[in-house]
C-alpha cells in the first residue's frame, strides 16, 4: 500500500482573496492518499474539510499548492483531453441525495451521462447494458432505470449517486458526507456497499464526514482538520486510542456512544487554542511523532508528545 | 404517582390522494415528572407525528387524530378547543425543533422573541419580561446577554441560536419540553454543550423532556427511558439500561447493531437492516417489521403481536416473547453488550396481566 495515488502539497484555498472578508478555508495542508486505502477527513463545520475535497477534484481553483494525481499536477494548465482523462479517474459522491440528482432526468440518463461524455459505450445497447449492470452492482434493479429520482428513497438515491460515480470506472472517489443525510439503518447499507465496491475494484476513497464512529469504521487512516489546518493524521486505531493533539482529544471526548454506562462516566475535554502558547518565532508544522502519526505542533510540543507515545 | 402525561391508543392519519396514510397506529406511552423519555426510530416511524399530535399541531385537513387519548394532568388534550390549546402551548408544553436556523424569526430581535411568551402567557409587564429574558439568555449560557437582546438571529452561530430557542422554550417553565432532534444539525462539540445545558436546566426547573432522535449515542447520554418506534407503533419501551443491555425486539437489535461502536473492528460487516420502512398507506398485516426481519415467525405475517411485559418498566410488542415461540439469539454485537436486568420477571407476561 506504499504507492501514492494522490499527493496534496501545501494546498491553500482562500476565498475573497485580498479583500477584508478574506477567508482562509484551507490553509496550507499536505497529505498523501495511498492506492486502495480509505482516508477519512473529519472536523467540525467550517473547518475546511469539504473545501479540501472540492479543491482536490478541481471544483475550485486552488489559491496555492499542488495536488498530484498519479504524479501529475491536477491544477494548472491542461489540454482538454488531459482534463477529460483526469475527470474520469476522479469522481465525487455528494452529501445530499436529494439535491445531487437532476430531477428531470431518468435514472438511466443520470448514470449514463459520464459514459456518454467519455464515449465508453459503442452503441445504445452497450450503454444500457452498462447502466443495468451498475444498478445491480449498487443493489438496485434494472427496472429502476426508467424512473425519475423523486421515486426513490434517500438511501436508494445515494446508491444512484454511487452508480453514477462508478460509471466512468474511476480510481479515486471523494465522498463528501455521503451518509449524513440518511437514517441509521440505511447508513450501514451504504457504508457496507462502499466497502464491498472498494474490495472488488480496488478503489481509493477520501471519506469526508463529521460522524466519527462511522469514519473510524470505514477509514484506514484519519486526518483531523481545525480552522483550515490539518492538526493530526494517523492510522485510525492510533488516532482513536492515542490522540495527541488537544483538539483531537476534545473532539473524541465529545462523541456520545450507544452505551449508557460509558455515557454516565464520560468526561468531556474542551479545547482552548491558547494552551499551545506558541512563541512568535516558533515554527509550527506537521511533525511525525511516531511512524505514520503526524501532529501539527512545534519542536517543543513534539518532545512532549513523543514521551506520550 | 408522578404521572404527567398518559398517551393511550393514539391513532393519527393523513388523508391523501392515494388514500389514508396511517402514520401513527395505536401508540401508548407515558411520561413522569422530571424524566427524559427518548423516542427513537427511522424517518417515517411516526415519532414526529406523535409529538406534533401532542401539541395539536397536525394540520387538519389532511391530518386528523382518529382515536385515542392524550391525558395531560388528567385533562384529555384531544378534546380541548383550539383556544384552550393555545393557553397550554408554549406554557405547559413547549417544543424545540431540529433546525435552529428556521425556528427563529429572522426579522425580529432575539430579545423580543424571548419576551413574547412571557408577555402572552405570564402576563408580565414589558419591563419585567425584559428582565426575565436577560436572565434566560444568561441561563442558557450566552455571554453578554444585555447586548445580545437587541441582536438578530443571523448574528448568532448555530449553537447559539439553538441556545436561544431553548431559552424561549423554557421561558414559562414548561412541564413538558419536546425536543425534536435538537442537536442533529450541530457539530459534536456543540451537541455535547447543548445536551449538558438541557440536563442542567432540567434539574433546575424539573421539566420532563421528550427527546426525539435517531442517534443512539445521544439516547444513551440523555434518556431515563426509551421508546422505540417502528411503522407508527411503539415496539419496545424500557429504561435506558433495559433497551441497551437487554433489548428484546428484533428492530431494536437491528438499530443497535447497525451503528458501529468505536471498538467495532473494521473487518466485520455492519449489520444493516435490509429493505425500507413499511408503506403506511397499506400497513402490513401482522408485525410491521416482519418483512425486514430474519427472526420473523409465520404468525408475524398473519396477526399483530400483543405487548409482553418483562419487568415493571420493560414492554415489547413481538411474538418472539410468546411462551411457545422458538428461542432466538440476537446478533453478536448486541449479545456482547447484554447484561442481566435485576428487575426482570421470571418470564415475560402479557401486558395488563400483572398487578
Amino acid at each position: 500500500m506504499a504507492e501514492k495515488l494522490v499527493e496534496i502539497k501545501q494546498l491553500k484555498q482562500y476565498f475573497n482573496e485580498g479583500k477584508p472578508n478574506m477567508v482562509k478555508a484551507v490553509d496550507g495542508i499536505s497529505f498523501d492518499i495511498y492506492r486502495g486505502e480509505t482516508l477519512g477527513l473529519v472536523g467540525e463545520s467550517g473547518c475546511g474539510k469539504s473545501t479540501t475535497g472540492r479543491t482536490i477534484i478541481r471544483l475550485y481553483e486552488a489559491t496555492d499548492g499542488q495536488v498530484l494525481f498519479n504524479g501529475k499536477d491536477v491544477h494548472g494548465k491542461k489540454s482538454k483531453a488531459e482534463l477529460k482523462e483526469f475527470n474520469r479517474k476522479m469522481q465525487m459522491i455528494f452529501q445530499d441525495p436529494y439535491a445531487s440528482l437532476n430531477p428531470r432526468m431518468k435514472v438511466a440518463d443520470i448514470i449514463a451521462e459520464g459514459i456518454d461524455l467519455h464515449g465508453l459505450a459503442k452503441n445504445k445497447k452497450e450503454r444500457m447494458e452498462k447502466v443495468y449492470k451498475l444498478l445491480e452492482t449498487v443493489g438496485l434493479n434494472r427496472e429502476h432505470a426508467n424512473r425519475y429520482p423523486h421515486e426513490f428513497s434517500g438511501g436508494q438515491r445515494q446508491r444512484i449517486g454511487i452508480a453514477r460515480a462508478l460509471a466512468v470506472e474511476p480510481e479515486f472517489i471523494i465522498a463528501d458526507e455521503p451518509i449524513s443525510a440518511l437514517d441509521v439503518s440505511i447508513q450501514a447499507q451504504v457504508v457496507n456497499l462502499m466497502k464491498q465496491l472498494q474490495a472488488e475494484r480496488g478503489l481509493t476513497y477520501l471519506f469526508i464526514a463529521h460522524d466519527l464512529s462511522m469514519v473510524k469504521y470505514i477509514s484506514d487512516r484519519i486526518g483531523v482538520m481545525y480552522f483550515g489546518k490539518l492538526v493530526e493524521l494517523a492510522p485510525s486505531d492510533v488516532l482513536y486510542n492515542n490522540p495527541l493533539h488537544p483538539y483531537t482529544q476534545s473532539l473524541l471526548s465529545a462523541i456520545p456512544l450507544p452505551d449508557p454506562e460509558h455515557e454516565r462516566s464520560r468526561r468531556r475535554k474542551t479545547y482552548d487554542p491558547a494552551i499551545h502558547n506558541y512563541a512568535p518565532d516558533e515554527k509550527v508544522e506537521m511533525r511525525e511523532v511516531e511512524p505514520g502519526h503526524f501532529v501539527y505542533c512545534s519542536e517543543r510540543e513534539l518532545e512532549a508528545y513523543q514521551t506520550n507515545v | 404517582m408522578n404521572r404527567l402525561l398518559d398517551i393511550r391508543n393514539l391513532h393519527v392519519s393523513f388523508d391523501t390522494h392515494a388514500g389514508e396514510v396511517k402514520a401513527v397506529r395505536g401508540v401508548d406511552f407515558h411520561l413522569d415528572k422530571g424524566e427524559t423519555l427518548a423516542i427513537v426510530g427511522e424517518s417515517g416511524s411516526g415519532k414526529s407525528v406523535t409529538t406534533k399530535a401532542l401539541m395539536r399541531l397536525i394540520p387538519n385537513p389532511p391530518g386528523r387524530i382518529k382515536e385515542g387519548q392524550m391525558l395531560f394532568e388528567g385533562r384529555d388534550l384531544v378534546s380541548l378547543s383550539e383556544k384552550e390549546m393555545e393557553k397550554l402551548r408554549g406554557k405547559d408544553i413547549s417544543m424545540i425543533f431540529q433546525d435552529p436556523m428556521t425556528s427563529l424569526n429572522p426579522t425580529m430581535k432575539v430579545g423580543k422573541q424571548l419576551m413574547e411568551p412571557l408577555i402572552k402567557h405570564q402576563k408580565m409587564s414589558k419591563s419585567d419580561a425584559r428582565k426575565r429574558a436577560v436572565e434566560l439568555l444568561e441561563l442558557v449560557g450566552l455571554p453578554n446577554p444585555e447586548a445580545r437582546m437587541s441582536q438578530f438571529p443571523h448574528q448568532f452561530s448555530g449553537g447559539q441560536r439553538q441556545r436561544v430557542v431553548i431559552g424561549i422554550a423554557l421561558a414559562c417553565n414548561p412541564k413538558i419540553l419536546i425536543a425534536d432532534e435538537p442537536t442533529t444539525a450541530l457539530d459534536v462539540t456543540i451537541q455535547a454543550q447543548i445536551l449538558e445545558l438541557m440536563k442542567e436546566l432540567q434539574k433546575k426547573i424539573e421539566t420532563a423532556i421528550i427527546f426525539i432522535t435517531h442517534d443512539l449515542g445521544v439516547v444513551a447520554n440523555v434518556a431515563d427511558r426509551v421508546a422505540v418506534m417502528y411503522g407508527g407503533q411503539v415496539v419496545e419501551t424500557g429504561t435506558v439500561d433495559e433497551i441497551f443491555y437487554d433489548p428484546r425486539h428484533p428492530y431494536t437489535w437491528g438499530l443497535l447493531s447497525s451503528m458501529p461502536s468505536l471498538d467495532t473492528d473494521e473487518e466485520s460487516e455492519l449489520q444493516a437492516i435490509p429493505g425500507t420502512p413499511p408503506d403506511l398507506l397499506h400497513p402490513p398485516k401482522g408485525d410491521a417489521f416482519a418483512l425486514r426481519s430474519e427472526y420473523a415467525l409465520k404468525i408475524d405475517f398473519e396477526k399483530e403481536p400483543p405487548t409482553y411485559q418483562l419487568s415493571p418498566t420493560h414492554f415489547v410488542k413481538s411474538w418472539l416473547l410468546h411462551p411457545s415461540a422458538p428461542e432466538v439469539e440476537p446478533p453478536a454485537s448486541v449479545r456482547q453488550q447484554m447484561k442481566p436486568m435485576p428487575n426482570n420477571f421470571e418470564k415475560p407476561v402479557l401486558a395488563g396481566e400483572v398487578r
